[in-house]
């Protein structure tokens, strides 16, 4: 199956005078994928998606979405997305049934589909017997579901979904992410972006930006095999100050950082073996119980990366 | 273009308007407000100056003085003095804005020269209200000298005509009963569509801007052109609603004469409308909050509207330059539009210069609204 990808981008590139807000970024992601758009705020992550919905200029490189070039055919990418932007975007002086009816009419849905298109949407959103509620005296949760519906109403085959989840409760948010799955089961494409670190094993593949670079874009088990440099344990020591500057000089040892009040230690090969630290540590005085092997979170694979990256950068 | 995205535009639009408390005020209690006001409380007409007489004589041919400034209808008698001292603080305490001040040899003089004179003073702080007063008080002595006349004709046994050589018989056509208000009406109308027709669309777009609505609008395939459309249709009907409002107060509130037709009202107002509601359309695009489009559309509405409209201010007394200034204004086409088919009955031909240039202007705002509004956010 060689599919062209539904979302491809090339040196794309946005500067706001002499600010760069998204350098040169490669993308490639195929039909029916949910990508995760993650890093820090003032990434450069909304920017992208503006780019990629046609919303903002792109300064240098190329993308396309749904086989439509972003910067030349503006009202074909369009018609082929769905968006929610990072603010709530709906009319809150509007009821459910009237904000659905308005983007039904706006994305030119045929009028035999909105009936049932609509239901779904309700039904979808678990809005059912508040169709006649205003909009703005729903809670966040049903909100965004309302706004996913409305966003997907015309079914666009690409989806663009810019902090969909911020300010909603873990409960309405896991509900969420259940429904982008059930789209992309139907082969909607979903570029989502996130600041919530736990969000990103949600998704198939994620995109860490930094500062406007991409630096890494794989799956949540490639990044934390990968990228790593070797396997993560937990050790339990006291006092902990002094356990983590000897480690951290330690031979074989790649990384080693505070997580609670526990060590999180990363061991390459060719050093210290996890069954010597008790030992190691002990002949300089610290107390510690045996490490064991952790499954690393997402986010000590991000923060290791963005640090290196940054490293890297200031090297260049 | 496509009607049924221009339908849920401007359904969703005229939602918003009826649920909006601010947009209904200004929709419909501003031209209500603005018609008692202005129709009540701008008038050029003075009736009733308060006339003090200091009658040295107390003669027959003095009273008849007295008297035909009291049955001019102008002037009523609100003190009568026995000292002429006593004037200056009638004045300052304003209870008097004209005087008149008959010598003690009046009926003397005039019966052996065969000609008197009178003193009128007059309160002259207001200089158009001492104008009109001067004026009507000409009248009043022209009338008290035709009466003269005929009583030296009459005793004489001369024919008066031999004496009245010429008579002027005046007549007001358009406005027969001189009323100001006639005058005056049609052009309030004008002035409040003009204000409140750009307040209400300059929240239009500024209200999806605030409200964080405009990014998700812009998101999906739906025209710049279809916006302003899908926008401005709505209002055309509130724009509608408040012409009929207010042209049906003038006529049946304020019982100025419609002499003209209803097709003729109806095409130039729409024209008008467009004109106004592309304004505060155009504002709404540039400005992205609502209350800085809403006193933006004011400030460009309501200076040139009062004072260049020509609706009190007569445009034809202003100096050259401020009269060229006031083609710009466009509600000036419009108030001579409505004067004219209310008092003279004027039909589309007869107007067709306002008309040109209230056509010229639309054609060009509705151009420039048309390319204003760009589906990006940079």
């Amino acid at each position: 199956m060689n599919l062209p990808p539904v979302i491809f981008a090339q040196g794309l590139t946005k500067r706001f005078h002499s600010f760069i807000a998204v350098d040169h970024l490669n993308l490639t992601i195929n039909k029916g994928e949910v990508i995760g758009f993650i890093g820090p705020n003032g990434a450069g992550k909304s920017t992208t998606i503006r780019m990629l919905c046609s919303l903002l200029r792109p300064s240098e490189g190329q993308a396309f979405v749904a086989g439509f070039d972003v910067a030349r055919q503006p009202e074909a990418v369009r018609a082929h997305i769905g968006y929610m932007s990072q603010k709530f975007s709906l009319y809150g002086d509007l009821t459910v049934r009237e904000n659905l009816r308005f983007f039904g009419g706006i994305y030119h849905v045929p009028r035999r589909d909105m009936a049932e298109r609509m239901a779904f949407a309700i039904s979808m959103a678990g809005l059912q017997r508040r169709e006649d509620t205003l909009v703005r005296t729903l809670a966040g949760g049903w909100k965004q579901r309302l706004a996913l519906g409305c966003a997907i109403l015309h079914r666009p085959p690409v989806l663009f979904l810019d902090e969909p989840t911020s300010g909603v409760e873990p409960e309405a948010r896991r509900h969420f992410w259940d429904l982008i799955h059930e789209l992309a089961e139907g082969g909607v494409t979903t570029l989502v972006s996130t600041h919530y670190m736990d969000e990103a094993e949600y998704c198939n593949r994620i995109a860490l930006i930094d500062r406007g670079k991409l630096i890494a874009l794989a799956s949540p088990r490639e990044l934390r095999s990968l990228e790593l440099g070797g396997e993560l344990y937990e050790i339990s020591c006291t006092p902990l100050g002094s356990a983590l500057k000897i480690l951290s000089e330690a031979p074989g040892v790649v990384e080693a950082a505070i997580f609670g009040d526990k060590l999180h230690v990363v061991l390459g090969s060719g050093g210290l073996g996890a069954a010597d630290l008790p030992h190691f540590l002990g002949e300089q005085g610290v107390h510690a119980d045996s490490a064991h092997p952790v499954m690393p979170s997402l986010e000590d694979v991000f923060v290791q990366l963005v640090s290196s990256d940054r490293e890297a950068r200031v090297i260049a | 273009m496509n009607v049924r995205r221009l339908y849920a535009l401007a359904f969703k639009e005229t939602l918003q308007v009826w649920r909006d408390p601010r947009s209904l005020a200004i929709a419909l209690l501003m031209p209500l407000m603005q018609m008692g006001m202005l129709g009540y409380g701008v008038s050029l007409d003075i009736k009733h100056v308060p006339l003090c007489v200091f009658d040295q004589e107390h003669s027959q041919a003095s009273r008849s003085i007295v008297d035909s400034f009291v049955s001019s209808g102008w002037f009523l008698i609100s003190r009568t003095l026995d000292r002429q001292p006593d004037l200056r603080n009638v004045m300052d305490r304003g209870d008097c804005n004209a005087a008149i001040i008959i010598p003690a040899n009046f009926s003397r003089t005039l019966a052996a020269t065969g000609t008197a004179s009178i003193q009128a003073v007059f309160d002259a702080t207001d200089v158009n209200t001492t104008n009109i007063a001067m004026g009507y008080a000409q009248g009043a002595i022209a009338q008290a000298n035709a009466e003269l006349d005929a009583q030296w004709a009459a005793s004489h046994g001369v024919l008066p005509y031999l004496v009245n050589q010429v008579d002027l018989e005046p007549s007001t056509w358009f406005n027969e009963t001189l009323d100001s208000r006639n005058f005056i009406i049609p052009g309030v109308v004008a002035v409040i569509l003009a204000l409140v027709g750009a307040q209400l669309t300059s929240l239009t777009i500024s209200r999806e801007w605030e409200r964080g609505t405009m990014e998700q609008l812009i998101s999906t395939p739906v025209t710049a052109l279809e916006v302003m459309l899908g926008k401005l249709i709505p209002y055309f009907v509130v724009g509608l609603i408040d012409a009929g409002f207010c042209l049906a107060a003038a006529v049946f509130w304020f019982h100025v004469p419609f002499r003209g037709n209803v097709v003729t009202l109806f095409v130039t107002s729409l024209l008008f409308l467009i004109v106004v509601l592309g304004i505060g359309y155009l504002i709404s695009v540039h400005i992205r909050s609502q209350l800085g489009a809403s006193q933006i559309a004011l400030l460009v509405t309501m200076l040139p509207t009062t004072l260049l409209s020509g609706y009190t201010f007569p445009i034809d007394q202003m100096p050259a330059p401020i009269q060229a200034l006031s083609l710009a204004v466009y509600p000036r086409y419009y108030v001579s539009i409505l004067r004219a088919i209310f008092l003279k009955g004027s039909n589309l031909a007869d107007l067709w210069i306002p008309l040109l240039g209230l056509s010229v202007y639309a054609i060009v705002i509705i151009w420039l609204a048309a390319r204003a509004f760009h589906k990006r956010l940079d």
